[in-house]
């Protein structure tokens, strides 16, 4: 042990590096560990996480007819499809994001898809045969996949569960 | 690291700068820890503008949102009752802080010659910060808030002939409203970083100048010890023990230093039956209160704030150290930290009885000890140089003597 320390003018230079290392870990630590409640603060409120969810009643939706509401302050696009919108979705598979639209929607009647183009994010308007993008031309069918233009994916879907028979909530698989 | 700092050498001068201001720069080794305060009041003002600036960013000023806001900061923001209360905690802090400052330049005499410009920028510093709190305190848009804007306001209808138009002018409208919380939150946002600004000022002058010591003698190079490692060092320890101290209050006194009607929204209609301003202003406030015309009563309060500018020409002593060697203005000291008291309390309650007359015998003392120490320092420099001196203390006091005599 001893011949490993450095001694000099009477004083053990290792041992002194090694309290200097120490302390200044440890001030490190206490920085870094003032530094979370601050960083913390800049998350999502209580009351912003409280709105996490959003309860939907689809008994006001006629066929035919879609809706938006707002989900965490995102528009959700809902649309009771009629039999042959169905039947024509379920004969496709879509376009350049190739998908069976059994795996896009719980039943087949109620298609459920986040409002927002999966290109640079606006918010596509409704058409008879989908949706097409205002800013960049991007074209959805009824099931919410790109046909065509310059969106990459299909819209994506929020996680939602049907609480009853016309009741869904959004935001809870 | 070396070439990286070799290479910003050749551009910028950042080893002769840590070198001059921190690693060479001379600092007398008898420094107490009443010299750690400056360091403290720069440390107290970085955790205001951080806590702020997060405080802004879930604050909302506006008359109709304010209150709420911090209610919502309170409740349901991540940690938002830690920044909350680190900054009003904060507030008070560093007040405490800035006037232990005060007293040890006071006590010492540090305000002497060559240092009055760094006393001066020290003045400026404190109004400014003074300025910061009165707008702080009315963005939570509690009851406290909003009469204490009220009245501070209403202190500038003191001015001849426009006050009135300076008071609907400060205010935006014709009584403390949306407009003045919308201004105080924009101006207490810009303020601490002219404090700021001003601190680097301050820090400039002190370099200058150096620091002063206990024993006021001009010390010999030997008796310079540099800043670093020596200081850092001991103003680290002084830091830790304020921490405790401040820390103690945030986590487990909070609402120590809140006013339990500030929980109560703003109401323009009603004024709560007693309002008192922040600790930091009551012996002024008490001033304020002491004078019984309107305009005599905002000229005395000023002036009980601004004449510690005046210090370096009230104190005509000449012998070194202040208080240290000087056995009557030391005793003017004290009188002068407990009269500070006294005012406080006055000001804390209702001027009623005994206790209007007590503050009227406090303001008296106040402005006596000012205005009496031009005539007691000089007899006081007789008294003290016929009574004998510690030889170092009397040779530069003789010297100082002589110097002024010869320049007359």
């Amino acid at each position: 042990m001893t011949e490993e320390h450095i001694i000099k003018d009477g004083a053990d230079l290792s041992r002194r590096d090694f309290l200097g290392t120490v302390t200044a870990g440890v001030a490190a630590a206490g920085v870094a560990a003032a530094c979370v409640p601050f960083v913390s603060s800049m998350n999502p409120s209580s009351d912003v996480l409280a709105k996490a969810t959003t309860e939907i009643d689809l008994s006001g939706i006629a066929p035919g007819e879609e809706k938006t509401f707002p989900w965490q302050g995102k528009p959700v696009f809902v649309v009771h499809r009629t039999p042959e919108e169905i039947k024509a979705m379920q004969a496709s598979n879509g376009g350049k994001d190739p998908e069976p639209d059994s795996k896009r929607v719980q039943k087949p009647e109620w298609l459920v898809v986040i409002g927002i183009c999966t290109h640079l994010g606006c918010v596509p308007n409704k058409t008879a045969a989908g949706w097409l993008c205002p800013c960049h031309g991007s074209v959805y069918d009824n099931s919410g996949r790109i046909i065509s233009g310059p969106a990459p994916e299909n819209l994506h879907l929020p996680p939602y569960h049907f609480v009853s028979e016309n009741k869904i909530l959004i935001g809870k698989a | 690291m070396n070439k990286i700092v070799a290479w910003i050498d050749q551009r910028f001068p950042l080893t002769p700068f840590i070198k001059h201001e921190l690693t060479d720069y001379p600092t007398p080794r008898n420094l107490s820890y009443w010299w750690g305060f400056g360091f403290l009041a720069g440390f107290v003002l970085v955790i205001q503008i951080v806590t702020g600036i997060f405080l802004a960013m879930h604050y909302k000023p506006d008359s109709s949102m304010a209150f709420d806001s911090i209610q919502h900061i309170m409740r349901e923001v991540n940690y938002g009752w830690l920044i909350r209360y680190l900054h009003s905690t904060g507030a008070s802090a560093f007040f405490a802080v800035i006037y232990t400052h005060m007293a040890r330049t006071l006590y010492y005499g540090s305000y002497r010659r060559p240092r009055e410009l760094l006393w001066w920028t020290g003045q400026g510093l404190l109004l400014l910060m003074m300025a910061t709190a009165f707008m702080g305190y009315l963005l939570p848009w509690g009851q406290m808030s909003y009469w204490g804007a009220t009245v501070i306001t209403n202190l500038f209808s003191a001015t001849p002939v426009i006050g009135g138009q300076i008071v609907t002018w400060l205010r935006g409208g014709f009584a403390v409203d949306d407009p003045t919380l919308t201004r105080f939150f924009s101006l207490h946002y810009l303020f601490p970083f002219l404090i700021f600004a001003a601190v680097v000022v301050h820090l400039v002058a002190l370099h200058t100048v150096r620091s002063s010591n206990p024993s006021g003698i001009n010390l010999a190079d030997k008796d310079n010890i540099p800043f670093h490692p020596y200081f850092t060092i001991k103003d680290l320890f002084g830091l830790g023990i304020f921490m405790i101290v401040y820390l103690m209050i945030v986590f487990f006194k909070p609402n120590l230093f809140i006013d339990a009607a500030n929980n109560i929204p703003a109401n323009p209609m009603q004024t709560p039956a007693d309002i008192v301003p922040e600790w930091y202003f009551l012996p002024f406030y008490a001033i304020l209160r002491a004078v019984p015309d309107l305009a005599g009563g905002v000229v005395a309060m000023a002036i009980s704030v601004l004449i510690f500018a005046a210090m370096p020409y009230l104190d005509r002593s000449r012998i070194t150290g202040g208080a240290r060697y000087r056995p009557v203005y030391r005793a003017m000291f004290y009188v002068f930290v407990i009269n500070i008291f006294v005012l406080g309390y006055v000001g804390a309650h209702p001027p009623s009885g005994p206790l209007k007359t007590v503050g009227e015998i406090s303001t008296t003392i106040y402005f006596l000890i000012f205005l009496l120490l031009p005539f007691i320092s000089r007899w006081e420099e007789k008294f003290v140089l016929a009574r004998g001196l510690p030889p170092a203390v009397e040779a530069q006091a003789r010297k100082e003597i002589a110097e002024a005599e010869g320049h007359v």
